[in-house]
């Protein structure tokens, strides 16, 4: 099969998918259950693309499809913002807090903490610069959550189950505002570096042979790993820490696909984000009717898929 | 012309390369001989931009390398180191084909098809072209990742030890399609080689470093003197001349 059928496919099956999302269990109340679903739809679709393109681009960068952009830190800074906040200010606070004021408070912190990074990528001048951002990505990432476990062993039990419940991804109260407001950073972003993209294909040779074919390679590296850092936050401040979905869906395209081209690579790993978000929902949903969150669901199919391989590899 | 003047790189320990002048000539072979960590690679490395200089400065054909536009550099001169570990799922085509990316920006033209068949054609590569790279033995690989230096079509091609994996029959291919090269199309190569004998049976020009210095830099019939030899390898290599060649006796 040619990865045009096979993109065509997984387009197929995301609309479907979205066709059924919306609309069973409707019974007839179609006013208030479409502007609701398509929000849920709506952030899904931002939140998987931005998630999918964020990790694929830093698999290229790091040339290892191990890693997700996870290790930048981001997420443990979003659990130590909600983690404080709840300790200093009482979980009544947080969830009283409007979204807007939540996501506006996540970027506030997450923008500028991208802003530090950049800094110091621009410190390096020896082309080793992708190593120091992991380096000090991985020192404040476990930074922030020593910080965030120190502080949650001091919270009262039912305010730690407020943090709790934000350590997980949820779709569930998704603000249309906010929405508009992350679609248009993650638009821009996208905009704004999209030029950077056409390099993605040589830069998976490797440095030598990226720059020997003229790519201004550690330029281009570290605007990548800003627009990284960027998608990593809006979708982290939208719905909360979902970076596995990103390693899940970056090696299931790999697979996928016979080219390894960024023109399929992408937009493999999107399609297969949203099936995974929106077939994850209406399990969490329908099947379990919201006892267990789409994070769970997403974590137990990704880790049985990941034993498959495993199980797989060794028997060839 | 490759013009280098008082280059430094310095690494831990004394390591790198320490105040190198050099002149290559174009549309020559130039090879880099000298025992290991005489910072051969480095020297390449640096002229190719591939890594920063800590002083110095390097002219190809007059621009400034660590001042010139990377996409008009990779029009001009071409690197190919000897480690080429792929992360990606490549056939051998596509792999060629990226080799045009400084001309086409991903694009090909029918010109730049030609230039890959070309490439493809010039190293013995039709049968293996719908081969995956990591399905290749060593020496095809190396094959293959000249092509699409050749694709890249540059005035100067710089190849760090191209003979690694070779046997004897290919590494005697390569390097009469280097010196064609050279010789048809008037490119400026510049090698690095183990075997001297390679070096002075298909190079007009030997520079030879140790310790991170240029010792000697000379024409093939003044390196290959057991005087010279000795001072760069330690050893003593008796030279004898068979059918009017020089040829180095270092087996034993």
């Amino acid at each position: 099969m040619t990865d045009k059928r096979k993109l065509l496919i997984l387009a197929i099956v995301v609309i479907a998918l979205i066709a059924v999302f919306m609309t069973i269990h409707s019974y007839g109340n179609w006013d208030y259950i479409l502007p609701r679903r398509s929000k849920k739809i709506a952030a899904m679709l931002l939140t998987g693309m931005a998630i999918s393109v964020s990790t694929v681009v830093f698999q290229t960068l790091t040339n290892n499809k191990i890693l997700t952009p996870s290790l930048i830190g981001l997420d443990s800074l979003y659990l130590l913002l909600q983690t404080a906040i709840v300790f200093m200010l009482g979980a009544d606070t947080l969830t009283a807090m409007s979204k807007n004021v939540q996501f506006f408070l996540s970027a506030a912190v997450m923008i500028p903490f991208c802003g530090v990074l950049y800094k110091l990528l621009f410190l390096r001048k020896d082309g080793r610069a992708i190593y120091f951002l992991l380096l000090v990505g991985i020192i404040c990432g476990s930074f922030f959550s020593s910080i965030s476990s120190f502080l949650q062993m001091l919270l009262d039990p039912n305010e730690f189950l407020v943090v709790q419940d934000k350590m997980f991804a949820s779709f569930n109260n998704v603000n249309s505002e906010v929405m508009v407001l992350a679609t248009a950073i993650a638009v821009l972003s996208a905009l704004y570096f999209c030029k950077d993209l056409k390099y993605l294909d040589v830069m998976a040779l490797g440095r030598e042979h990226a720059v020997n074919l003229g790519v201004p390679y550690d330029r281009i590296t570290k605007r990548l790993l800003v627009f990284v850092a960027l998608l990593v936050s809006v979708s982290t401040a939208l719905v909360g820490p979902i970076t596995f979905l990103g390693f899940l869906v970056s090696n299931v395209a790999y697979r996928l696909m016979s080219s390894f081209r960024s023109a399929v690579v992408l937009p493999a790993a999107s399609l297969i984000s949203f099936a995974a978000l929106i077939g994850g929902q209406l399990i969490a949903e329908r099947v379990f009717t919201f006892s267990t969150s789409l994070s769970v669901i997403l974590n137990f199919a990704g880790g049985l898929y990941f034993l498959y391989l495993l199980l797989k590899e060794e028997r060839t | 012309m490759i013009e280098v003047r008082g280059l430094s790189k310095r690494y831990g320990g004394g390591q790198g390369i320490h105040d190198i002048s050099l002149t290559i000539a174009k549309g020559a072979v130039t090879s880099f001989i000298g025992p290991n960590g005489a910072g051969k690679s480095t020297l390449l490395s640096l002229i190719s931009r591939l890594i920063p200089m800590d002083e110095g400065q390097v002219q190809i054909a007059g621009a400034d390398v660590s001042k010139a536009d990377s996409r008009g550099l990779a029009r001009v001169i071409s690197i190919l180191k000897q480690s080429n570990q792929l992360n990606v799922k490549l056939k051998v085509g596509e792999l060629v084909e990226f080799g045009r990316f400084p001309h086409s920006s991903g694009r090909l033209s029918a010109e730049d098809h030609r230039s890959v068949d070309e490439a493809i054609r010039y190293m013995e590569l039709e049968e293996l072209r719908g081969k995956f790279i990591d399905q290749l033995s060593g020496g095809q690989r190396q094959r293959a990742f000249i092509a699409m230096v050749l694709a890249q079509d540059t005035d100067y091609i710089l190849l760090d030890e191209p003979l690694n994996n070779l046997d004897l029959k290919h590494s005697v291919q390569m390097m009469k399609v280097l010196r064609r090269l050279t010789d048809e199309l008037g490119k400026t190569i510049v090698l690095v080689l183990h075997d001297i004998n390679f070096a002075a049976a298909y190079s007009d020009s030997i520079v030879a470093l140790k310790e991170g210095r240029v010792i000697r830099h000379g024409s093939v019939d003044d390196m290959m003197d057991p005087v010279v030899l000795k001072e760069i390898y330690d050893i003593d290599i008796p030279v004898h001349n068979v059918d009017g060649r020089k040829v180095c006796l270092y087996f034993r």
